[in-house]
């Protein structure tokens, strides 16, 4: 059987599939060049597909469709709609931006060029091909599509025990994740007959024997999509993956994985299952409940900066899951995707601080007290960045970005729900301002100190303890120069960002139409 | 179209940019941040001058799309109720940038402290000036983190980690308030469609949902004032910050929960708020007492004045809560007295603090009549004017309170109000008493102790115009009653 197949409703993920072959073929070809080269063509394959995502989409295009058959309505692997496109704009601007903040790490030899941009860009071309599936197996290869290349982008770092250590216990939680969701995946499949969106939500619809089947596949579906948020209680990956990782890698975990998942709950949930919307619901409101506490506690107690924000990135995925627990049909989703924009942007600027005060030595938050005084520009995107994450002015694009969410709670009479995200919200303050503080304090004595010409170690923090119980301050190098241009030009960029969609946040808010 | 209060924004703005950037030495900061300040305090008085022009409700109002697709607008105005608010924070900032002109900070940092504390001002008079929901929830957030900034950085040097103690519990108390504050916003928004604090009051909100707002914001803003039992925070956060941060705390932050109170009852939701009236009556009755009895057990006079903070503010609560033009008048009346004399109060102590080092009563020493005559003199004026003396402004504040209360709003019940009445004046019996020993463990006695510099010019400079408003609002309470009185007020529901 042949089917025609509509390449412009594809002609997106193709365009970062082939910038991942090509960064891994220039780089293999052209050796000498592979300080920048591959990243190059990286960026030109997310840049062409981003052209694509801007241009050419005016209405919803299906592709790679069964053909119908009597009684049944048509499935279709392939659905590209608006809500798709802003997932897919996300997930490009994010990665781009994290193949920025990669690519001084080649130079350095700490990274093989080819092999890191390729993997990058393979995993987001999975994350793209989530936003857009039409029935469960595209879903689960999409999942393990960004996966997969992750796990290896975790542990892919030279001489690097921890980077091993990193991603085995990442592959490990993932790998049972995905087992729980092919179980669910195929609970549904033999209670419907179908895997594709429209016939299982007809046949969900129905009141038949196999009705608790069906829910009980959904659950389970819902479970491995949970881990890649990293939602409570599948979340126990997260600390140790994010700092074991070299840091970009894991802003590219807090971002684009989880936007990843996030994208394949709304298009499970809605797509699949849209008459369960009350038992869901209440589901996935206390999944967000129980993230955003647990997640908030934890970060309380945290001591290294990785690690801080590794646990703020679970409270801001219970965050995330509130406009879903409020019902992800109209305004839901656009509430969702308004604060994934707003977290996109300043969780990416926080880690580029970091991985900047991280090239200077500083891995703890008391190794970079007074960072804003000695180095203003990362000190400045930092505090920023983390108080958009906070929500308190001077970062009101963060404020807005919480009102949207707590508003989704709200219509939906979901009052508990904003009752408890006031109070997260609280507790978040507590850990961000701990943080935002250390970086204007005077700069202690003996810290920040050129002289001794040790090399910068992103991974001697954690040497001293989970939470880093030991708090011995050390004397680093500093130079100014010491932190590559693309770190600063990240920052800055996120930076400028969450400024000007502060003072006006309207553009935050286009996926309302 | 754009009414030009923006103007009230930019300019503690500017200064405070021009506070960080310049060259030179601090000085030059701190007199750019006074110019500012100072500009800033007689533009703020034009809007209550229009005001009792013209029989609009609003003056200066600025109406334009901010986030349209939320329908948030950008929606600022003055009225009868914040106008003079206004005029009072702009009072207040210029005030404490007077002090820091020759007493900057021992642990430096002057132009950041002046820089905050204009921001702080900046913020303030958004969230009295805001006609629209969330552009007031984010002035009413922008003020925290520069506060805690004051607090934490410039507190009591003594006591670094009870500093930065105090300075989160505040922080935090508050923002739990505020986000429930926002609850309340979004009730309204889901039940009415609209942000606008115009428009609401036009379309009026039903009694059954008006009552679910009105008990979110009385915890909310009640966290704020703050509100007996929760006023743990402020005690510590007063006795820990600089002066500064004191008379801003006292005078300006504890006016944003009266006033959002006030605001929102009596515009948004007057029909809800009769079923939790009563309790916000009793409350504020509650912290009356309670502010006067702690007052009597306290051993510094920093922590006194916050305690008696508590009490004031209960006269304010009790006066909201009777629901009637007259009580809006009492409250705002409370607000402004209290803002005023309590921010004296919070100078001539910390001026005090700073020559003998702490604020601890046996620190201080008695007579100081005799050790420093002008000093001792203006602590016993404003402490009088704090526990009601007639002829000062305190006594109006209360005695406007108890005189609504005689008289509530038909829908509550007058036996209650008359009970909390009562209560309330054995409170003004006990706040005498508190505030006459005080005077007399500080000011009277015998001299064992070296004498203290007295007033210097700079205090004079900077604490004078506050003992002028204290004795205009007392001999002429009309002051206050002018503007508020013809245009909203008496026409309002």
């Amino acid at each position: 059987m042949t089917q025609s197949v509509d390449w412009w409703s594809i002609a997106a993920p193709l365009c970062a599939l082939a910038g991942a072959v090509g960064a891994l073929v220039v780089d293999a070809f052209t050796p000498r060049l592979s300080r920048w080269l591959p990243s190059v063509v990286g960026l030109t394959g997310l840049v062409a597909s981003a052209g694509f995502v801007m241009a050419s989409y005016d209405e919803p295009r299906a592709a790679f469709c069964l053909p119908t058959t009597l009684g049944r309505p048509q499935d279709c692997s392939w659905l590209v709609a608006d809500p798709t496109l802003i997932w897919w704009t996300v997930v490009l601007a994010a990665t781009a931006l994290v193949l920025i903040l990669l690519t001084p790490s080649y130079a350095r030899g700490e990274l093989p060029a080819g092999e890191t941009t390729f993997l990058l860009l393979a995993s987001a071309t999975g994350a793209l091909v989530v936003a857009a599936s039409g029935d469960l197996v595209t879903l689960v290869i999409g999942m393990e599509t960004v996966s997969l290349p992750a796990f290896a982008l975790v542990g892919l770092r030279r001489r690097d025990r921890r980077g091993a250590e990193a991603a085995l216990k990442y592959f490990v939680a993932s790998v049972v994740a995905t087992a729980i969701t092919l179980l669910g995946v195929s609970m549904v499949y033999g209670a419907t007959g179908s895997l594709g969106s429209g016939s299982v939500a007809t046949a969900a619809g129905l009141e038949t024997a196999v009705t608790p089947v069906i829910g009980v596949g959904m659950v389970l579906t819902i479970v491995g999509l949970g881990f890649k948020v990293a939602a409570v209680p599948f979340h126990a990956w997260v600390p140790d993956t994010y700092v074991g990782a070299p840091i970009p890698v894991a802003a590219y975990l807090s971002v684009v994985s989880k936007a990843a998942g996030l994208v394949g709950i709304v298009v499970v949930l809605t797509r699949f299952f849209p008459v369960y919307a009350d038992t869901w619901t209440v589901v996935i409101g206390v999944l967000a409940a129980v993230t955003m506490t647990v997640g908030n506690l934890a970060a309380l107690r945290q001591l290294h900066a990785v690690r801080l924000l590794a646990w703020s990135s679970v409270a801001q995925a219970g965050y995330l899951l509130v406009p879903i627990a409020a019902g992800a049909s109209g305004d839901g989703v656009a509430a969702l995707q308004s604060y994934l924009v707003m977290y996109a942007v300043v969780n990416l600027g926080a880690f580029a601080a970091v991985l900047g005060a991280a090239t200077l030595g500083a891995v703890r938050v008391d190794d970079m007290t007074g960072l804003a005084r000695t180095h203003p520009w990362l000190g400045i995107g930092l505090a920023f960045a983390l108080l958009c994450l906070a929500g308190l002015p001077p970062g009101v694009v963060g404020l807005v970005a919480k009102v949207v969410i707590f508003q989704a709670a709200v219509d939906a009479d979901q009052l508990w729900l904003a009752v408890v995200l006031a109070v997260n919200v609280a507790i978040g303050l507590v850990y961000y301002l701990r943080f935002v503080v250390a970086l204007f304090m005077p700069v202690p004595e003996g810290a920040w100190e050129a002289g001794e010409d040790e090399p910068a170690d992103e991974m001697r923090g954690i040497a001293e303890g989970e939470g880093g119980t030991v708090a011995t301050a050390r004397a680093v190098v500093v130079r100014p120069s010491d932190v590559p241009w693309t770190t600063e030009f990240v920052v800055g960029l996120t930076l400028a960002a969450s400024v000007v969609l502060s003072v006006f946040p309207g553009p935050l808010f286009f996926p309302y139409g | 179209m754009i009414g030009g209060l923006e103007l009230l924004l930019l300019l503690p703005m500017a200064g405070a940019t021009a506070a960080l950037t310049v060259r030179g030495r601090d000085g030059v900061a701190v007199w750019c941040g006074l110019a500012a300040a100072t500009v800033t305090l007689v533009v703020s008085i034009w809007p209550w001058v229009a005001l009792h022009g013209d029989g609009r409700v609003f003056v200066a109002e600025t109406d334009v799309a901010w986030i349209e697709p939320l329908g948030i607008r950008w929606h600022l105005g003055l009225d009868d109720l914040s106008a003079p608010l206004v005029v009072l924070t702009t009072l207040l900032t210029w005030c404490c940038l007077v002090s820091l002109l020759r007493r900057p900070p021992d642990c430096g940092g002057v132009r950041q402290l002046v820089a905050l504390v204009l921001v702080i001002e900046m913020g303030s008079i958004g969230t009295f000036a805001a006609l629209d929901l969330i552009v007031f929830f984010v002035f009413f957030e922008v003020v925290l983190i520069p506060m805690w900034f004051v607090i934490a950085l410039w507190g009591d040097p003594h006591d670094v980690v009870g500093r930065r103690r105090a300075a989160t519990r505040f922080l935090v108390v508050t923002v739990i308030g505020s986000a429930l504050v926002l609850v309340a916003f979004l009730v309204l928004r889901a039940d009415t469609g609209t942000f606008d604090i115009v428009l609401l009051r036009e379309r009026g909100v039903a009694t059954g949902t008006g009552t679910v707002v009105a008990t979110l914001l009385l915890m909310g803003f009640g966290a704020k004032v703050p509100m007996w039992p929760l006023h743990f925070w402020l005690p510590d956060a007063h006795s820990k910050a600089p002066t500064v941060g004191s008379v801003l705390l006292a005078g300006v932050l504890l006016k944003l929960g009266t006033y959002g109170l006030l605001r929102f009852w009596r515009d948004v939701v007057p029909d809800g708020a009769v079923a939790v009236a009563p309790y916000l009556g009793a409350l504020g009755v509650v912290g009356i007492v309670y502010g006067a009895l702690a007052c009597l057990a306290q051993r510094d006079l920093k922590r006194l004045i916050a305690y008696s903070s508590i009490g004031h503010m209960g006269f304010v609560l009790l006066a909201i809560s009777v629901l009637t033009p007259q009580g809006a008048l009492a409250a705002n009346y409370g607000n402004v007295a209290h803002g005023v004399i309590t921010g004296l109060l919070f100078f001539v102590v910390g001026a005090v603090k700073d020559r003998v080092g702490s604020s601890d009563l046996d620190v201080v020493g008695e007579a100081l009549y005799a050790r420093a005559p002008r000093l001792g003199a203006i602590f016993a004026f404003a402490a009088l004017a704090s526990l009601g003396l007639p002829g000062l402004a305190g006594f109006w504040g209360e005695m406007l309170a108890l005189l609504a209360a005689f008289d509530p709003n038909p829908a509550l019940a007058r036996s209650t109000y008359l009970v909390l009445m009562v209560i309330a004046a054995v409170g003004v019996a006990l706040t005498a008493v508190y505030f006459v020993v005080a005077i007399r463990r500080v000011c009277q006695g015998v001299a064992d102790r070296d004498a203290l510099p007295d007033v210097a010019t700079d205090e004079w400079v900077s604490w004078t115009p506050l003992v002028l408003a204290t004795v205009a609002l007392g001999i002429f309470p009309v002051l206050m009653l002018w503007s508020a009185v013809p245009a909203g007020l008496a026409g309002s529901p």
